[in-house]
């Protein structure tokens, strides 16, 4: 039965590939550099290894906006955002994943009456804002290194060409990586809390866990979602918006790559903290936006009266409408599927007496207001028990 | 990934040869040119057997140059423009041959006063068509010095203009010629100086695709 559940979140996988490949390899596939069989190649292998070797960092954040605790919650909830991805996709729109997932999730908030933390919302919200700018950011800074360097180089256009498709494919491998890292909490993040897969040990060496396992299989979703529907979504982030030139599309790329990378990598964020530097949050974040506010960024620099802003207008105007869409459709798809399917959407026994729910993700690490020393003698409690300490919270079955 | 170079590599070497072809060229008419206007007849024959032979060998490569650029879909985004300057660089080759086949074939009198004056009409119209070549190798290399290459063109095109302009006037200001004496050499000048005009064209069509190309 799990296994039914786990299908609307394969949909959404299958969505996410369909529509945000075209991120990674539309510039490179839409100026013909690489072919679309390349692309979907290096995109699908990328994606899964990015899933499945760094995709925990944001799947935290994502349980903390609002922890889909039944499984039929996550099926509504995982559903309703990948149908809103294919009507948009459907539309030729490069919509955000993100968004519709973050939508999803606050009508299962609104419909099930579990609290939004909308200090975490405003996080994610944030980069929504955030992402775009330093995307348009980094590209503007890339593209005027690469100006002043290749004026310099006098490399023939021919070995140019050469090297910049090489470029583009292991730019796009990066990006389909981090794709991978930063958005496979919008596939399978939901289904965490009820993997239905054991750890197993590879020949002793290293274990595969079952979220790991889970990841697997959502960005193997994303993978098909890639090679059989990705293509028209290529077309218009590589060609309507602003003509890239492929070394434009080899910046445009990295650019946005680096704005997921920065967003997913656990790794920057230790180094980061270990600095004393602040850390950005690790948040999935529209792989869309960040590439529309590259190419943007560097088409102002380039020449802004080529940018095509009626179809920016039209992408924005999606970013606008597509978490209200999923929130909406979510909100009604609940409806019918505790009401008329009696499905059970939510775990009320899940959630903690303060209303914040508690899933497995949250009890991990959770914020604590006090510092309380409690004996396990003192206590005689049957059901779990979440400790207020100021080391990381455990959570007890039960303490006698 | 190292097939992908090697191909680049070789396309890249066939461009150059080709271009070298258009360069030797230039040197053949220049020096059959003068063996035509001092008489000595079988050094301009062989100057001129030896153009028709590189004239095919250009045209050789440029088809192949071009069907590799297409079947392998490199420079997808400069394509048409590297196509468009092949194309336009071997019709300037095109003219330098036939020009000189001209000479083999019509034999224009040859007037002794004007002689020097002929001659530095084909070295001008030859040297816009080396400046010529000179500004597409920038285009392929180094494009900040096309520019300076295209402005020599137009200058070795002008001189060749004026020189022409004089050349035509000694013949029509000359009454002891028959008129159709005059058109005959006139016919000449006009060829060599189509030379170099066929180089600006190319230069202008140079000076749009350079644009493109910067990022």
């Amino acid at each position: 039965m799990e296994w039914i559940y786990l299908l609307s979140g394969l949909f959404l996988g299958w969505s996410l590939g369909a529509n945000d490949a075209a991120n990674i390899f539309g510039t490179a596939v839409g100026s013909r550099m690489v072919t679309f069989r390349t692309a979907a190649l290096v995109s699908t292998l990328f994606v899964i290894l990015g899933a499945v070797i760094s995709g925990g960092g944001t799947t935290e954040t994502l349980g903390q906006l609002g922890a889909v605790n039944a499984l039929a919650g996550s099926f509504t909830v995982a559903l309703t955002a990948g149908l809103s991805v294919a009507i948009m996709t459907n539309m030729k729109l490069p919509v955000s994943t993100s968004q519709a997932v973050v939508g999803a999730i606050l009508g299962w908030n609104f419909f099930t009456g579990s609290p939004t933390d909308y200090g975490k919302l405003l996080e994610i919200v944030g980069t929504w804002f955030f992402s775009p700018v330093l995307a348009g950011a980094f590209a503007v800074g890339l593209y005027l290194l690469a100006k002043r360097w290749l004026g310099n180089a006098r490399i023939h256009m021919l070995q140019m060409d050469a090297w910049t498709r090489l470029g583009l494919i292991v730019v796009g491998a990066f990006g389909a990586y981090s794709l991978g890292a930063n958005n496979i909490a919008n596939v399978m993040g939901m289904f965490v809390f009820a993997a239905p897969f054991d750890t197993i040990t590879v020949y002793g060496f290293f274990d595969f866990s079952g979220t790991q396992q889970l990841f697997l299989l959502g960005s193997a979703a994303i993978g098909v979602g890639v090679f059989t529907y990705s293509y028209r979504v290529m077309t218009t982030v590589g060609n309507d918006i602003f003509r890239l030139t492929p070394m434009l599309a080899l910046i445009v790329v990295l650019a946005k790559s680096l704005v997921l990378f920065v967003f997913a990598s656990q790794g920057l964020e230790r180094i980061l903290l270990s600095l004393g530097l602040p850390a950005l949050p690790l948040v999935p974040v529209s792989s869309s936006q960040a590439i529309i506010g590259a190419i943007i960024g560097v088409a102002m620099v380039k020449s802004r009266s080529n940018i095509n802003f009626a179809v920016v207008g039209r992408i924005a105007t999606g970013w606008v409408i597509t978490p209200v869409i999923a929130a909406a459709m979510c909100y009604v798809a609940l409806f019918f599927a505790q009401n008329v399917f009696e499905q059970q959407v939510v775990d009320r026994s899940a959630q903690t007496a303060s209303g914040l729910p508690a899933t497995p993700l949250q009890t991990e690490v959770v914020p604590f207001k006090n510092t309380v020393q409690l004996k396990p003698v003192d206590c005689d409690l049957a059901g779990p028990l979440i400790l207020e300490t100021a080391a990381p919270a455990v959570l007890y079955p039960s303490i006698h | 990934m190292i097939q992908l170079f090697g191909s680049h590599k070789q396309i890249e070497a066939e461009i150059d040869e080709f271009l070298d072809q258009i360069i030797g060229g230039g040197l053949l008419f220049k020096k059959g040119i003068k063996f035509y206007l001092d008489g000595r007849e079988e050094e301009f024959e062989q100057r001129l057997n030896e153009l028709i032979l590189l004239e095919k060998r250009a045209d050789d490569l440029r088809r192949d140059i071009e069907t590799k650029l297409y079947t392998k879909t490199l420079i997808p985004e400069f394509r048409g423009d590297v196509l468009g300057l092949l194309e336009h660089s071997d019709a300037v080759l095109n003219q330098i041959a036939d020009t000189l086949l001209e000479f083999s074939v019509e034999r224009p009198e040859t007037l002794d006063d004007l002689r020097d004056l002929k001659h530095e009409l084909a070295k001008n119209a030859i040297k816009a068509s080396e400046f010529m070549v000179k500004a597409i190798r920038c285009y392929f290399r180094d494009l900040s010095a096309v520019r300076d290459n295209i402005k020599q063109v137009h200058f070795s095109r002008e001189e060749t203009n004026r020189l022409s302009e004089k050349y035509k006037r000694e013949i029509f200001g000359r009454g002891e010629l028959r008129l159709s004496h005059k058109m005959h050499l006139r016919y000449f000048a006009r060829s060599i100086e189509n030379i170099a005009d066929d180089a600006e064209d190319l230069c202008d069509r140079l000076a749009i695709a350079a644009i493109k190309r910067y990022i």
